[in-house]
């Protein structure tokens, strides 16, 4: 399979997301530039974190106007694989693919560190290897974190089970303490009711290799991998 | 034609936590402005346009808002727009 990183002026994470599809994962890959329209029939596209157009205006907000975000939108809306990581999370509400927002953090700071996560789906192609309420262990890197959704949308969110990824303590506890920047109800990746676009703040490229102090980041693009080998077969 | 000058602020919503706005408000009473009892920290967005007539130009701004100047999920957005005078069109030619 293929995946397609897209490189938007002011990403910082394409290479990283790369190295682990290339190197570690052992899959094609291919970078996409912001101003092109062909995702180069990539199977799952990546839309990685930075701080696209210098985060100007809101952080995403000019990205979604790019050329290649308008291919990614009707790639998303044919059941196509795109995963938003940190500020492409940010980059998929702007666009809408996914409810919500993500808002200064709470502490008012850039937070760089480690956060476990619970999981909380299993059933969806970016978590097939990994099982309901396991704890992993992903860095966050971001000064714009905090999810944010309206009642009505965060109480869909919930009946949808759309929450993929909650901050939590290292023994699975959603707990305040373990929120680092403030968002609603703990939320940390989100996946649209299709299932096949998820938007997270940690940065799983960031730990795919045991030199970075975890591997399981890399588990998220073996589960992509492995899931979509069984579709396609 | 009309050039007007339209004033967009862009606030984040009440239900919204403003973050900005707790630790300035911290500040202001760190400096004795005890009497401070909420701080809202927004965005302020100058816009010159040319436009048939003032309608028209409050049609475009408000287009632009919508579209992009706004995240209407977290925030609220309000303008007003003036024709720009005179003095200041031919200053800024001047500039130029």
């Amino acid at each position: 399979m293929k995946f397609g990183v897209v490189v938007f002026p002011g990403t910082w994470s394409d290479r990283d997301c790369g190295r682990v599809v290339t190197e570690v994962l052992g899959a094609e890959l291919e970078y996409l530039w912001h101003q092109e329209k062909d995702l180069k029939d990539c199977d799952c596209i990546i839309l990685p974190g930075g701080f696209s157009y210098g985060d100007h205006l809101r952080c995403g907000a000019i990205a979604r106007f790019s050329p290649v975000m308008d291919s990614v939108v009707r790639f998303a809306a044919h059941g196509g694989l795109v995963w938003g990581i940190c500020n492409g999370f940010q980059v998929l509400c702007e666009t809408g693919l996914l409810p919500g927002a993500l808002i200064r953090n709470d502490v008012c700071e850039f937070r760089c560190q480690w956060t476990h996560l619970v999981v909380e789906r299993d059933d969806i192609l970016f978590t097939s290897t990994l099982r309901r309420g396991e704890v992993i262990k992903i860095p966050i890197s971001h000064g714009e974190g905090n999810y944010f959704a309206d009642a009505a949308t965060l109480s869909r969110l919930e009946q949808n089970n759309q929450v993929v990824f909650r901050y939590a303590q290292p023994d699975g506890h959603v707990v305040p303490a373990a929120n680092p920047n403030g968002s609603i109800h703990n939320i940390a990746g989100i996946v649209n009711r299709e299932g096949n676009v998820l938007g997270m703040m940690p940065h799983p490229e960031r730990c795919a290799e045991p030199e970075l102090g975890g591997t399981d980041g890399l588990r998220l693009f073996k589960s992509v991998l492995e899931a979509f080998a069984e579709l396609v077969v | 034609m009309v050039k007007l000058k339209a004033q967009v602020v862009v606030m984040l919503k009440p239900v919204v936590n403003d973050p900005q706005g707790l630790t300035v408000r911290a500040g202001l009473h760190r400096l004795g402005f005890e009497e401070v009892e909420e701080v809202r920290v927004g965005k302020f967005i100058e816009i010159t346009v040319t436009a048939a007539d003032e309608a028209e130009g409050r049609r475009q701004v408000s287009e632009m808002c919508r579209k992009l100047l706004a995240n209407h999920v977290i925030e609220d957005v309000r303008f007003q727009v003036e024709a720009v005078a005179d003095r200041e069109q031919a200053g800024a030619a001047r500039t130029e």
